[in-house]
């Protein structure tokens, strides 16, 4: 499902990370923000990834989720080599997964169940079952009430529930997380934990980057653990690396 | 795991957050791509006239000679090339221009024409047709050459002798500079519609990457959502050509009403016949030969009158219509040109 090989991203490298890096100084383009990560998920499987912050977990979600493409090393994909793959494959792949990002992305001027129903309509999904299906969403998920309103009305913990809705509304075969329960408090957080798992016990593989460690010690599962661009622990292979 | 949903509005079109309308407003782009719509309609009148002149002057019949004799009735000089027939000036011209090869029609301007032809200096109607015949004037013959044809450069000396005073009028000197300077007006307006039609690309281009830029965490959004470029290059295209085409409808429509009056003004040069003219002869008669064909010919009638629509000459009756198309076409296909190229940098 997912196969990285002696991965690594470097930032200020083009066509990679467009914009921002025009900003940073010349030590800050050579810095390699991922550096010779390996590792695989099978299909269904659930992990952590873990690390303090800046270690790289948002660096790695975004090559995962095709964000960024390696500087080098092999990624593979749903059994699809990323980087030789043409530019219409990788539309393909991205319908294939959910992501909620750290800074949520929910687009101000549409109303929450716009948001939600954004995957859908792109992939042309009918209108009646657009409506459908997100409305049963939201409802799911606590926001049956406030569908209409912009992102702005809600509060911080309604935003992340809305970006979730959004990333799991297609139950998407893989989903990636960052940091998905930051501004919720612990109920909440637990309670969106649980539709997560129930996501992967459907057969979705999910990767949630968190540092929340109650939610690691409640919801046992192997871990990726990062540490200044390197991957240090793999909780699947039981296997450390210095 | 659910209730029965209430479902908010259904969207006419789906709300995919690119929000074009605020990414590209709808003043700027289409008032400069007006303006430019304007500018490539005179370059097309430009073209148009001057096609219509040098085919005018080019076009089959070939060129024209005004052969001026005076004195016509006066004896020839004898022992010239028409021989012992020829009595009168104007029959030995006659009879000699009668043997030249290359002249596709040879026409006597009869006392009408010429009195139509002089109308303008003299002034008055019909009643002024005695006074002329009172008047020493010379005969004119129109000919017409053979496309390719042209005179044998002896013919006026040999003309000159037999009637002196006639004046072989050659037209072929007038047309062949009157077509390169029409041709040099075409190509000056070929490039005046080369250069709007690139800065309205430009413009359009600029007026795309600010839109892009503008909403451009909507666009990463939706990419990473999997939207492909078609789709997105293919909302921003609809809206800058759709927004071209309108500053094009504006430019043409402003267009019109100059580009009536201008045609109207032109009329005598490109059509011969003035569209209200009854006397078809205007005053540059005597020195544009090629305005005399018309002259006793078909005077001008048959245009609907009023309409301005009807001044304008057929090709820029056609012309501008195409001119909003053309802009239209130029913004879509600018924009999804500048909006593919912009998301190549996303992998
Ligand atoms: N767009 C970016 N431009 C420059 N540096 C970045 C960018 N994104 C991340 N980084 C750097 O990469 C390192 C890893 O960041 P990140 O992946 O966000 O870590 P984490 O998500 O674990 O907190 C940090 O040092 C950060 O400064
Ligand atoms: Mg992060």
């Amino acid at each position: 499902m997912i196969r990285l090989s002696d991965v690594s991203l470097r930032i200020g490298n083009g066509p990679n990370w467009p914009g921002r890096t025009r900003f940073l100084g010349r030590a800050a383009q050579r810095r390699e923000v991922l550096q010779g990560v390996s590792f695989t998920v099978p299909a269904g499987a659930f992990r952590w990834l873990l690390g303090a912050s800046g270690a790289g977990k948002s660096s790695l979600l975004r090559v995962l989720q095709l964000g960024a493409m390696p500087t080098t090393g092999e990624f593979e994909l749903f059994g699809t080599s990323v980087q030789r793959a043409p530019r219409r494959q990788l539309v393909r792949l991205r319908r294939r997964m959910g992501v909620v990002f750290q800074d949520l992305r929910l687009l101000p001027e549409l109303s929450v169940f716009d948001n939600v129903a954004l995957p859908m309509r792109l992939a042309q999904i009918a209108e009646p079952r657009v409506q459908a299906e997100v409305s049963e969403m939201l409802n799911w998920i606590g926001l049956g009430r406030r569908l209409l309103a912009r992102p702005g009305e809600l509060s911080g913990g309604e935003q992340q529930r809305a970006a979730i809705a959004r990333a799991v509304v297609l139950r998407p075969p893989l989903l990636l997380a960052d940091e998905p329960t930051g501004s919720l408090d612990a109920p909440q957080a637990l309670r969106l934990m649980e539709l997560l798992m129930e996501l992967n016990q459907l057969g979705s593989t999910v990767i949630v980057a968190t540092h929340n460690d109650h939610l690691v010690r409640h919801f046992q599962a192997p871990s990726l653990r990062l540490d200044r661009g390197r991957l240090v622990e793999d909780g699947a292979r039981a296997v450390l690396v210095p | 795991m659910s209730e029965a949903p209430r479902l908010p509005r259904a969207p006419s079109r789906p709300a995919d957050g690119l929000g074009l309308r605020r990414a590209i407003p709808d003043r700027m782009l289409p008032s400069v791509v007006a303006a430019m719509a304007f500018l490539a309609a005179l370059a097309l009148a430009g073209a148009v006239g001057a096609h219509a002149l040098a085919t005018r002057w080019s076009g089959g019949a070939g060129a024209i000679v005004i052969v001026q004799v005076p004195e016509p009735l006066a004896a020839a000089t004898p022992g010239a090339a028409g021989g012992a027939a020829a009595g009168t000036r104007i029959d030995a011209v006659q009879a000699t221009l009668a043997g030249m090869p290359g002249i596709a029609s040879r026409h006597l301007l009869d006392a009408r024409e010429l009195d139509q032809l002089l109308q303008p200096w003299l002034g008055g109607h019909g009643g002024a047709h005695a006074d002329l015949l009172a008047l020493p004037l010379p005969a004119v013959v129109q000919l017409r050459l053979q496309s390719g044809a042209s005179l044998p450069p002896a013919l006026p000396d040999a003309l000159d002798r037999q009637a002196p005073g006639t004046l072989v009028e050659d037209s072929a000197a007038w047309s062949d500079r009157l077509l390169a300077l029409t041709y040099s007006l075409q190509a000056c307006a070929g490039l005046a519609l080369l250069t709007v039609a690139a800065v309205a690309g430009w413009v359009v281009a600029l007026a795309t990457r600010a839109g892009i830029v503008r909403r451009r965490g909507a666009i990463e959004l939706v990419h990473s959502l999997g939207a492909t470029d078609s789709y997105v290059a293919q909302r921003f295209a609809r809206r800058t050509g759709f927004l071209a085409l309108v500053g094009g409808i504006i430019g043409a429509l402003v267009a019109l009403p100059v580009l009536a009056q201008l045609s109207r003004l032109a009329a005598p040069f490109s059509t011969g016949a003035a569209a209200g003219g009854a006397a078809g002869a205007t005053p540059l008669a005597g020195t544009l030969p090629g305005v005399l064909v018309q002259v006793g010919g078909g005077g001008g009638g048959g245009l609907l009158p009023g309409l301005m629509l009807d001044a304008l000459p057929l090709p820029l009756l056609v012309a501008l219509p195409s001119l909003p198309l053309a802009t239209g076409l130029i913004g879509w296909l600018t924009a999804q040109a500048t909006v593919r190229a912009w998301l190549r940098r996303l992998p």
